[in-house]
């Protein structure tokens, strides 16, 4: 009887003692379970790891000029070939990596940074400081595609750097969207009044209790946005408004590529699966966020 | 229905000011004075000074800006520094083809999007519906110039089928058509799919099916029409990517539409042509919203009234 009374005793308390999974390892496990998502995972770590080992990993100077040597077709001194000015294609695609993520994430931080802080006090104060943020954002929403982008580079002037500012700009208003509609929702919740009545300031109760509990739809649109950025950056390149010769960027160099699709289509065809490769990576990672950390998000 | 409509024309107008302002204070980070670049080489300083006049430069920033939308409001959109022609009669030259190959496209984006969603969602599951999802993909990530490149190599370069630039005939206009349809078709494919998967597991469709009607009916007699809503919208939206897409598909085929007429005014510094062309676009863009808007409003209307 008391045998079977303990191991009674042991299956009932079983359930009691197992700890819940914390929010970290539910999505954890959601997102290993979704293999395309890990498999954009990789791909994004494999390019991070090529932009930090670039000086380790390119083969050749990727700015060293050989004319005689100019429009190899791929061979083993040359695995991509050269450019029409004898530069190896493989080191500039390994160095142009560093270039494309860069300008992703500057350009991601200056729109989620500013975004973020706009969303979170349209969402809060909500009267007029709302009503004011969110007409700003509905005009920079006016602008197709990436002409306000164009028009800022119009200003500033061709280059890396304003490209960055640009795709930033460019960004905020969607970033300022998303984190309106959450600080909204959140901000209803009973803890973010019995804050407030214990006395917190307006400043604490924002960035301390609200931002924490909207980083999920902010990671999921930052991972999004990074594919738009690295695209939208290498289409300012390819018109000539962004990077400038002899920088290796990859839209340049599909740019520098067009003139010798007759004759050299590689020159185009490896930049361009490298974008590729590279914006599909970000779009399925972020999906796979969106899924795993917000799937009410899909709708 | 008339109300709404008066009650959204009246809301885009705020929206337009706004468009201007904002085109108007990325005109003013500008560095150097608009009148030395206007003027030229080489000009004195009385007609620098006589061009900054006439220009209204010498005003403060807020009576340049009442001053900018009132021109704008009668369509001028200033001199162009290239070409010293009006910045509108430029435009105006240009934008007709920049609206033939955006309709173009659109066609493009719609048919193939909703066809390819709607394959998608009845055949949920199947080879052909991973396979369209994974195009799907691809279409949205891959850059439009790239892609552009691509199709010319293969149909313009190797096979003959479509000449490689320029703009005049139908056959001009294929390769940049699908170039700037794809990513907007690969959009509205996902959206016609998800939303013909909520539509098909509603109550009716299952009343439809037990009355024993033909599967070709229930999904294109019922079920479309009412999962046709959601995608309206993202095809308006779609417009102005398509829009700001331009700019890059016409550098790639050579094409001089206003996206070209842009970047060229870009890299000469032209800027009054870069503001006026920029904001031309986004007028179009407001004006596109609006009326999906309309048309949003009145196929609801339509339904709930059937």
């Amino acid at each position: 009887m008391n045998i079977q009374y303990s191991g009674e005793k042991q299956t009932l308390s079983k359930p009691a003692i197992t700890a819940r999974p914390s929010k970290w390892t539910v999505f954890y496990r959601k997102l290993s379970k979704n293999k395309l998502a890990v498999a954009g995972g990789y791909i994004i770590l494999f390019y991070i790891f090529v932009a930090i080992l670039a000086p380790l990993l390119a083969p050749h100077d990727p700015y060293q000029v050989d004319l005689v040597n100019k429009l190899k077709a791929p061979s083993a001194a040359h695995w991509m070939g050269t450019d029409d000015k004898g530069r190896d294609v493989l080191s500039r695609m390994i160095y142009g990596t560093r270039l494309s993520l860069a300008v992703g994430f500057v350009a991601v931080f200056i729109g989620a940074f500013f975004g973020v802080i706009l969303g979170l006090l349209a969402g809060y104060y909500g009267k007029w400081v709302d009503a004011v943020i969110m007409r700003v954002v509905d005009v920079l929403l006016a602008f197709p595609g990436i002409l306000l982008a164009l028009a800022i580079v119009s200003a500033l002037g061709a280059g890396l750097m304003n490209v960055m500012v640009a795709i930033g700009v460019f960004s905020i208003p969607m970033f300022a969207r998303i984190v309106r509609g959450s600080t909204l929702a959140v901000k209803k919740l009973e803890y973010i009044d019995a804050i407030r009545s214990l006395g917190a300031t307006d400043a604490r109760i924002i960035f301390v209790h609200i931002l924490p509990n909207i980083a999920s739809p902010i990671i999921v649109q930052a991972t999004l946005r990074l594919a738009t950025a690295i695209l939208s950056a290498a289409g300012l390149s390819f018109l000539g408004l962004g990077a400038q010769p002899p920088l290796p960027e990859w839209g340049a160099m599909l740019s520098n590529g067009r003139d010798f699709l007759f004759n050299m289509p590689t020159l185009a065809l490896f930049p361009g699966l490298a974008i590729s490769t590279l914006v599909i990576a970000f779009n399925i990672f972020g999906d796979g966020l969106r899924d795993a950390l917000d799937p009410r998000m899909k709708q | 229905m008339t109300v709404f409509i008066i009650r959204r024309l009246l809301q885009t107008i705020p929206v337009l000011l706004g468009v201007i302002l904002v085109v108007f204070i990325i005109m003013q980070f500008v560095p150097g004075d608009p009148a030395v670049l206007l003027a030229g080489d080489g000009a004195t300083a009385e007609t620098v000074a006589r061009i900054r006049h006439q220009l209204g430069l010498d005003q403060p920033v807020l009576v340049q800006y009442v001053q900018y939308v009132g021109h704008v409001l009668q369509g001028d959109l200033g001199i162009s520094i290239r070409s010293q022609l009006p910045v509108m009669k430029e435009i105006m030259t240009r934008l007709p083809i920049t609206i033939e190959l955006a309709i173009a496209s659109i066609f493009i984006t719609i048919i193939l999007g909703m066809l390819a969603g709607i394959i998608s969602a009845t055949k949920q599951y199947s080879a052909s519906d991973f396979s369209i999802m994974i195009l799907a993909l691809l279409g949205v990530s891959l850059p439009s110039f790239c892609l552009g490149l691509m199709l010319m190599y293969f149909f313009s370069v190797k096979m003959h089928l479509f000449p490689v630039t320029g703009w005049g005939t139908w056959k001009h206009m294929v390769l940049p058509a699908i170039t700037l349809g794809a990513s907007g078709a690969a959009i509205v494919a996902r959206m016609t799919r998800s939303s013909m998967l909520d539509v098909i597991r509603q109550d009716y469709i299952r009343t439809a099916k037990a009355k024993g009607l033909k599967p070709n009916i229930i999904v294109y007699k019922h079920a479309l029409k009412n999962a046709l809503i959601p995608v309206i919208t993202v095809v308006g939206l779609q417009f102005g990517i398509l829009l700001g897409g331009t700019v890059l598909v016409e550098s790639v085929f050579a094409i001089n539409g206003l996206g070209r007429l842009i970047v060229e005014a870009i890299r000469m510094r032209d800027l009054p042509v870069v503001q006026g062309g920029v904001l031309v676009a986004s007028i179009i863009f407001v004006l596109v919203n609006l009326g999906v808007d309309i048309l949003y409003r009145s196929f609801n209307k339509r339904i709930s009234l059937d």
